[in-house]
């Protein structure tokens, strides 16, 4: 640990050999990691390297096979969630556990032993929120808390149980550049106070703006670490992926683009009657990929099943146009309607396995998802999925035991190059594609930034909703933002920063160009 | 190096795919187990000789030809309840109705033999039959269904109540057709002409019926596994949302596989009052539309598999008959028999599905050196 010599750390974690089978799987192989106090660490490595697992070990999770845990310099034996929290060790999951219809502190005294104070648990809520700079209600409803929101809760639920050693789950993945910021405020004055925090991300230019070191995982393996000022983006990708790579997304000018999906004044409402989106209008080109920004619920799952056939509308109109400038309407039209009118038409949709696939059916059989219709009579043919599928797991690269295996069982990089994959099969002039990239490594990302790229190139509509700001700007030629279901802005990528589009997601209008 | 205090000695961890002999070697070693187990409850309870009383178990169903043939018979009609409601519960839809949907067919098969005699040929009486006890079994199953599709209803209890109404129905119209008046039974249902009995084919008047098993059980397995209908079922059963994402009308899938799974609930059941039984009770399914729940989960809804897990249910029930009578035991040790042997069937798919380490006490080195 040459990194820390010279700052005169104190450990309050060490992880020594510890090693974690599932079945036959290498989860963690004999890894050593230190976590200090008064540092952020980020834990790097690709999907399946092993940083959840290992991180689930100290939070009680799972129990090591092998290997030992010294907490504060002292052997401890972490065998339940209520051993890491005794242990002063929180972790803040990507999917928050709260209680939708109790207030902020309810939530946060939830469990916790003793006789019931509300009021001097607020008080002591409120202490923790002065000390760090949190910014909570703490008598506000969860569900009426933004996702930002809803994670301080989350923080402040492990402050207040003591701990002093926190693990952050990709924290930033829902939040906007500005409530991105505050999170990172509020998480260096907590090192400042001498708290020992470990953030996992797969956002190369946080692990530069916030960490004070990085751990590498590769494989299950301890791959090294190093201090972030002394390495880079791409020294850290090499050592995450094991060789070089490319960290440049291309953008190929579009080519002769024509509009090819009309959207007039779209309003949705969900079936409680909530304003889902209101009066959106744009167009997307062929041979272009148009961004959609925006946080998280702000209609974007709405718009993308609105046009693919799978949500119920309450006015507007939603054009497909044919290259011979023939209008076709698709509201009101289901998906097999759509395919039956000539329009292909695919859709990556965000839930990956409970939506776009069958996490229990294998390869072929979720081939076969677009497919089944055509078998003769009464029969399904398997021989054509099947065949899709190698062509799938051959191109893209993908890595499973077999065509057999239950798509469950692939790694999240390897689910989305499946779905990816039979999605372009059938040759589609309009792509729509939800958060393509959530919770994928570097490597897989690009590969997937690859394959869209591709499909602008020939002539493909891409329509893309993303949260990573950074990858909207690099990849997309336009970027239409939505706030609160309206459209906020539409900007030229090639125009434009993270601040307008930040901007835009949280106030209407932000600025205006075009 | 000791482990640390506190340590947790038995570890859980879900296993990755077993290769199918293995999986197998579980089963049998929990039958094993189960037996084993079920020696020393007898000896300890009734101080009865373990081995003579599985032996007499085994005799309760082969020791005679009639025997053999009926457990075949008590198997086709268990199998073909279970077939029956696999559909629906591979589409995830709780039919726990397959007593009622069956008792439907019951009653429409008996109403045809007592009101159509003699008023129509004995053929088309039975094609009545057939068709009857399916529509009636059909809409048995397929009115939850509806409910469930129109207003979002829970099945299960849905399913549940229509089984009291079809017993109530029952009940209702044998006191209409009761033989003689005041004897709140039918008995046998035209003894003397026997119209509306199913003909007798090949070595025994049960071959018919198990023929017929055998017909839907293929069929079964070929519409669940090759055909779009089977396949619409997986995936409803999976995953809704990936069902609506790809444009299956799920609604449609679910009282389209609800008024097959009642249909074919209600042919057993004519099965059972034409084939064999002749008569018309409240009893008359013997809780098959329950057992077949088991039997179709047992088998992870492989037509073929359930005829082994029917056979098992069949097997162990006739045998526990048999050893209460044998040995003057009351019903229920042989219950409870039945439920040891059950219990270690069942608990083996955790076995098979997850793996068990026990660390006790084995230094660090030992344990660094196991693989």
């Amino acid at each position: 640990m040459e990194a820390n010599v010279t700052r005169n750390l104190v450990p309050a974690v060490e992880m020594r050999n510890i090693t974690k089978r599932f079945g036959s799987v290498l989860a963690n192989n004999r890894v050593n990691l230190t976590i200090y106090r008064g540092e952020i660490l980020a834990l790097l490595g690709e999907n399946g390297s092993g940083k959840t697992t290992l991180m689930n070990m100290l939070s009680g999770i799972y129990y090591p096979d092998e290997g030992e845990i010294l907490i504060n310099g002292k052997p401890a034996v972490i065998s339940a969630a209520k051993d890491a929290f005794d242990l002063g060790i929180g972790m803040i999951h990507q999917h928050f556990k709260l209680v939708d219809v109790l207030t902020a502190a309810e939530n946060i005294v939830l469990g916790m032993p003793g006789k019931l104070d509300m009021k001097a648990s607020i008080s002591r809520i409120e202490k923790i929120c002065k000390d760090y700079g949190f910014e909570v209600n703490p008598i506000q409803k969860i569900y009426d808390m933004s996702v930002s929101q809803k994670q301080t809760v989350e923080i402040i639920k492990v402050l207040y149980r003591g701990a002093d050693i926190l693990i952050l789950d990709e924290p930033t993945a829902v939040l906007t550049p500005q409530e991105t910021d505050k999170l990172f405020a509020v998480l260096r004055n907590m090192r400042d106070d001498g708290k020992a925090i470990v953030i996992i991300t797969h956002k190369m230019n946080e692990v530069e703006a916030l960490s004070d070191r990085v751990a590498v995982l590769r494989q299950g393996q301890y791959a090294g670490d190093m201090p972030t000022s002394s390495t880079n983006a791409q020294e850290m990708t090499n050592m995450m992926v094991g060789h070089k790579v490319s960290l440049n997304i291309v953008r190929p000018d579009p080519i002769n683009p024509k509009p090819r999906i009309e959207v007039n004044n779209l309003t949705v409402r969900s079936e409680d009657g909530i304003l889902k989106l209101d009066h959106v209008t744009f167009t997307a080109r062929s041979g272009e990929i148009l961004g959609i920004a925006g946080i998280s619920g702000s209609g974007q799952k709405e718009l993308l099943e609105s046009i693919a056939g799978l949500q119920k509308t309450e006015g507007g109109a939603i054009d497909y146009i044919e290259n011979d400038g023939r209008h076709v309407s698709l509201i009101g039209q289901d998906p097999v309607k759509i395919a039956d009118m000539g329009v292909t038409l695919s859709f990556v949709p965000e839930d990956r396995l409970g939506m776009g696939l069958v996490g229990n059916m294998d390869l072929t059989d979720n081939m076969m998802l677009r497919s089944f219709r055509r078998g003769a009579g009464v029969f399904t043919d398997r021989k054509t999925p099947r065949k899709v599928a190698q062509n799938v797991v051959a191109e893209l690269d993908v890595k499973t035991p077999s065509l057999a295996t239950p798509v469950r069982r692939l790694s999240g990089g390897n689910v989305q190059k499946v779905l990816v994959g039979r999605e372009i099969t059938s040759a589609p002039t309009v792509l729509l594609t939800a958060y393509a990239v959530r919770g994928l490594d570097i490597n897989s990302s690009y590969t997937i930034y690859d394959l869209i790229n591709h499909q602008k190139e020939h002539g493909v509509a891409v329509i893309y909703v993303g949260e990573d700001l950074d990858v909207l700007i690099e990849l997309c030629d336009r970027i239409l933002v939505l706030c609160g279901g309206q459209v906020s802005g539409l900007v030229d990528a090639r125009h434009t920063d993270k601040r307008e589009i930040g901007m835009m997601m949280t106030r209407i209008g932000g600025t205006d160009h075009e | 190096m000791s482990k640390a205090k506190g340590e947790p000695f038995i570890r859980i961890s879900s296993r990755s795919a077993l290769p199918w002999y293995m999986a197998w070697l579980i089963r049998g070693l929990s039958v094993l187990a189960a037996l084993i187990v079920g020696s020393v409850v007898t000896v300890l309870v009734t101080g009865e000789n373990p081995l003579s009383l599985y032996v007499t178990m085994f005799e309760g169903s082969f020791s005679t030809a009639r025997r053999t043939w009926l457990l075949v018979q008590n198997i086709a009609i268990l199998l073909g309840v279970s077939l029956a409601v696999t559909p629906a519960f591979k589409m995830r839809f709780w039919n726990v109705g397959g007593e009622g949907q069956m008792l439907a067919g019951c009653l429409a098969s008996a109403a045809c033999m007592i009101c159509l005699a003699g008023r129509l040929p004995n053929w088309l009486i039975i094609a009545l039959m057939f068709l009857t006890s399916m529509l009636a079994g059909g809409i048995w199953g397929f009115v939850p269904a509806y409910f469930k599709a129109k207003w979002g209803t829970n099945e299960t209890l849905f399913t549940l109540m229509m089984n009291y109404i079809a017993t109530q129905l029952v009940a209702f119209f044998i006191i209409i057709w009761e033989v003689p008046k005041g004897a709140g039974q039918i008995g046998i249902i035209n003894a003397q002409t026997e119209i509306g009995w199913l003909p007798v084919v090949g070595p025994s008047k049960y071959f018919l019926n198990i023929l017929i098993v055998a017909v839907i059980c293929v069929f079964m397995y070929f519409y669940l596994n090759y055909t779009k209908h089977g396949y619409e079922i997986s995936v409803v059963g999976e995953s809704e949302r990936t069902a609506r994402y790809v444009g299956i009308k799920v609604d449609r899938i679910v009282m389209r596989t609800m008024l097959l799974s009642g249909a074919l609930c209600g042919l057993t059941g004519m099965l059972l009052v034409g084939g064999t039984d002749h008569t018309l009770t409240t009893s008359i399914t013997a809780s098959r539309g329950f057992t077949a729940v088991m039997v179709s989960w047992l088998a992870k809804f492989n037509p073929v598999w359930m005829i082994l897990t029917s056979f098992l249910i069949v097997f162990l029930q006739r045998g526990a008959n048999e050893v209460a009578t044998t040995f003057g035991l009351n019903q229920s040790f042989s219950d409870i028999l039945t439920g040891i042997i059950l219990f270690f069937i069942i608990g083996s798919e955790f076995f098979i599905r997850y793996t068990v380490n026990v660390h006790i006490g084995r230094s660090r080195k030992e344990a660094a050196g196991r693989v």
